[in-house]
């Protein structure tokens, strides 16, 4: 609904992107009938629904080819992608994020958190033409960017290819995610329950691991949810600095060329990501907190 | 959610620490934009001396592609950067808080559903709202980019205020101030907005940060101010062709843009301490 | 005999600020002893420095021993050795000082395992849910199958605070240390917590060091009190003694205003 009142936004008659500059009025009008953009709105939006619940996105007006087939292709590359740098952010994040807390009165966990503070501040782009400069550039151990032809075909070069990509992606997410994984084991080092452990003759490594794990585990999962869509998303401007034909760099170009069935298709694609992964993450939350299952079902009474 | 910690320290020394660090940087940059508008050292938009130039006494980071003084394009930046910070919190500001308090006092049924469409626009990054937004104007411009990310802000804005509105309409003074009869308006006025407003400014300046990072990443896209309005964004993406020639393109600008955004992040710590003393972060 | 808990010129400070200051006291096994003044007057503080477990921020200087070893500036190694063998606590406030997120059952087998293991004996599954279960019994729990397979966010304050003092008792430790036990509940379940630690002291001999801002409370419970005030003990003896004749103006005002309140409430009770 949000999605179609955007793409409505957007200037001109879809119709135009299909005639050449100087066509007449019949071959407008035929056109518009083509992409149904003489009917009402409402009628336009029932069609646009309808087709999106067959998973039906249209062909591309440029190039003609369904837009299914192009975003799949190009999820392949996205996908893995954000993956591999979400799951460097997690590996960077959590340890770090532990240490920080547990060790703020050492210089390492000063100097943690303070390093962390970058990773709001620094634009994602940029980190990656800073790793390309040292790492591509200047050592030539990785390539500065681009995609193997024929993909996963050529696993190697495939992994290859991401690691610049992968590792700018979970640098900047890291530190954000560090910031929240500090926040969350404050909150635990400073609770009862650990004193209670600690009380009753745990040792703090102990009560850590048995009480610390799950209960800082339940704001950290709906800030992963988040973080993990937002890489999905966000992955538009990494996929353009190492020019990775992704999905974001296909809602780049769509809307460069004014493609409204890939625009609509790609936003389409994200938002369906973004609702699965938000669900997911909900899940797992109720799955690890019961006081979140009793108020699901509570709610509902 | 901390600032930078020192632990030993007392919690006012490092506030003060927080915030005079975060005054001088934003501070250098506001000075340095007013500047731009008495006097640059070169022509910001002709040739100054031959291309791709190392730094010199003359161009002291050098000259880009097309023989232009860097130094003078980062000064013109620095305007850039702040008014789109600026434009984008105020347009931000302006839509959501008053989004905001609308929904804290509509019907249930209304606030329900602004709330859930807040929450959809929200999980998309402010980036990819802005991206759509400009995608939607013909002409990309500096004040549609600063529309953008002002409409793409005022979204969580609405979301904050609303949530904070609430919470202080349900004090007891404010039930007791409406049932008496008080105003709608006086309400807000003299109640909801006093008290939101320590947190909600916090917010804007975090947001301040997050807003020029993503015009500098929409003008790294292409999708910014067209030239000649020089954005760190574009001398990135300039820069980074030439990266192998001359790195320093590629480095001055970020160094710039990342003061500043941490500037306003400091800011926004020494602001919230200031606001809320009582406010423990580190136990 | 050798007390078990020996302070001697115990001070605590918070930067600049002194919380307890000068401090003497004994704890003998098996007595019971009753830690009042109220809040602020460093008694919590006092009961912490004796396990070990005030915050980084806080100094403590002077002489704690608990089983004859040496707290004050222990390593944490030696006092994990010591906490739960020597002296167990229940808190104050039994929702947040028990673990939301696991069971019950699993919370008081927690220290059950740790006991099994330090004496040496093989932690089966079986054991240690026989042990759960006679615990659960002894502090009154009902349904022990459903506060087993329960949250604590499920079942009472009351019954959470028994949980709580289960877990203490797992430990069997020499010295039970109440901090306000009974503060966060209502009237009656508060009689019943009283009832059940009165009983749980008796059968087991251990020694209990009850803190609280509530002389009546404390009076039923304990043989000796220490009154605390500002962090200065201002007055200390047998019960009876403080209760019938207190010494000093501060302990009588407090007397004075559990019997006034006493009053009111058997005034509007009855």
């Amino acid at each position: 609904m949000v999605l179609f009142v955007l793409l409505r936004l957007l200037p001109g008659d879809p119709a135009n992107a299909l005639l050449s500059v100087g066509a007449d009025a019949a071959q407008i009008e035929k056109a518009r009938e083509q992409v149904g953009s003489n009917l009402p709105l409402w009628q336009q939006f029932l069609r646009f629904a309808g087709s999106l619940a067959r998973f039906d996105l249209g062909t591309s007006f440029v190039s003609g080819k369904p837009v299914i087939e192009e975003i799949l292709a190009r999820l392949t590359v996205t996908v893995p992608l954000a993956l591999m740098g979400f799951l460097l952010a997690v590996l960077v994040a959590v340890p770090l994020g532990i240490l920080s807390a547990v060790k703020a009165n050492r210089w390492y966990g000063g100097l943690i958190s303070t390093v962390s503070q970058l990773g709001i501040a620094i634009p994602v782009f940029w980190v990656g033409i800073l790793l390309v400069t040292v790492f591509a550039v200047t050592f030539r151990l990785f390539p500065s960017g681009g995609f193997p032809r024929r993909g996963w075909q050529n696993e190697g070069q495939a992994f290859y290819a991401l690691a610049l990509p992968v590792m700018t992606i979970g640098l900047v997410m890291g530190a954000s995610l560090l910031r929240y994984v500090r926040s969350a084991t404050q909150d635990v080092l400073g609770s009862d329950y650990l004193r209670t452990a600690r009380a009753l003759g745990a040792s703090f490594p102990q009560a850590l691991v048995r009480h610390g794990i799950l209960n800082g585990a339940v704001p950290i999962v709906s800030i992963l949810g988040i973080e993990l869509a937002t890489t999905l998303l966000g992955a538009v401007v990494v996929e353009r600095v190492f020019a990775l034909p992704g999905l974001g760099s296909m809602l780049l170009l769509a809307i460069e060329q004014r493609d409204y069935p890939n625009v609509q298709g790609v936003l389409f694609i994200s938002t369906l990501l973004v609702l699965l992964i938000g669900f997911a993450a909900d899940l797992t939350q109720r799955l690890i907190d019961p006081r979140l299952r009793e108020r699901a079902v509570g709610g509902n009474a | 959610m901390s600032p930078v910690e020192t632990s030993v320290s007392t919690r006012g020394q490092r506030h003060s620490l927080a915030l005079t660090v975060g005054l001088a940087l934003v501070g250098i940059n506001v000075l340095v934009a007013v500047l731009t508008l008495l006097w640059t050292p070169y022509d910001p938009l002709n040739a100054s001396g031959g291309r791709l130039e190392a730094p010199s006494l003359l161009h002291w980071l050098g000259t880009d592609r097309l023989g232009r003084d860097l130094l003078t394009q980062l000064m013109i930046g620095a305007r850039t950067a702040l008014l789109v910070g600026t434009g984008a919190v105020a347009i931000g500001a302006a839509i959501g808080v008053s989004l905001g308090v609308l929904a804290a006092f509509a019907t249930r049924l209304a606030d329900d559903v602004m709330a859930a469409t807040l929450d959809i626009l929200i999980a998309f990054p402010t980036l990819l709202l802005a991206m759509l937004v400009v995608a939607a104007s013909d002409s990309a411009s500096l004040w549609t980019a600063i529309l953008a990310l002002g409409l793409a802000i005022s979204a969580i804005v609405a979301r904050l205020t609303r949530i904070l509105a609430k919470r202080v309409l349900r004090q007891d003074y404010i039930v007791a101030s409406r049932t008496s009869g008080t105003s709608w308006a006086g309400v807000v006025l003299r109640h909801v907005l006093p008290n939101i407003w320590p947190t909600l400014s916090v917010n804007f300046a975090l947001q301040f940060g997050l807003a020029v990072i993503a015009e500098a990443s929409l003008s790294y896209l292409g999708l910014g101010a067209p030239p000649p309005n020089a954005s760190w964004g574009r001398l990135l993406q300039e820069a980074q062709g030439t990266v192998y020639t001359a790195p320093i393109g590629a480095i001055a600008p970020g160094i710039a843009l990342v003061a500043l955004v941490i500037g306003m992040n400091l800011l926004a710590d020494g602001l919230r301490d200031i606001a809320d003393p009582t406010r423990g972060r580190s136990r | 005999m050798k007390p078990l808990l020996d302070i001697r010129d115990l001070n605590i400070r918070a930067g600049d600020k002194p919380l307890v200051s000068n401090l003497f006291f004994t704890v003998q096994p098996g007595e019971r002893i009753g830690l009042i003044g109220e809040s602020g007057s460093g008694k919590s503080m006092t009961a912490m420095a004796a396990t070990g477990l005030l915050p980084p921020s806080i100094s403590v200087s002077g002489s704690i021993e608990l089983d004859g070893q040496q707290v004050v500036g222990a390593a944490d190694r030696v006092m994990n050795r010591l906490r739960g063998v020597a002296a167990a606590v229940v808190f104050q406030e039994p929702l947040t000082a028990l673990d939301p997120l696991m069971k019950i059952g699993r919370q008081i087998a927690e220290p059950v395992r740790r006991r099994l293991e330090r004496d040496g004996r093989r932690a089966s599954k079986d054991v240690v849910q026989r042990e759960v279960r006679d615990l659960i019994d002894k502090v009154a729990l009902p349904q022990p199958e459903r506060i087993i397979n329960s949250y604590p966010h499920e079942v009472s304050g009351g019954q959470r605070q028994r949980v709580a003092i289960a877990m203490a008792l797992a430990c069997r430790p020499k010295l039970l240390i109440a901090d306000e036990p009974t503060t966060a509940l209502d009237v009656t379940t508060q009689a019943e917590i009283l009832k059940l630690l009165d009983q749980l002291v008796r059968e087991t001999g251990m020694a209990l060091l009850f803190i609280s801002h509530d002389l009546p409370v404390v009076a039923d419970v304990v043989e000796r009190v220490i009154v605390l005030k500002n962090g200065i003990a201002v007055e200390e003896g047998p019960v009876g003694a403080v209760f019938g004749k207190p010494q000093h103006d501060y302990t009588r005002t407090l007397v004075e205003a559990a019997r006034l309140f006493d009053e009111a409430l058997g005034a509007t009770g009855s």
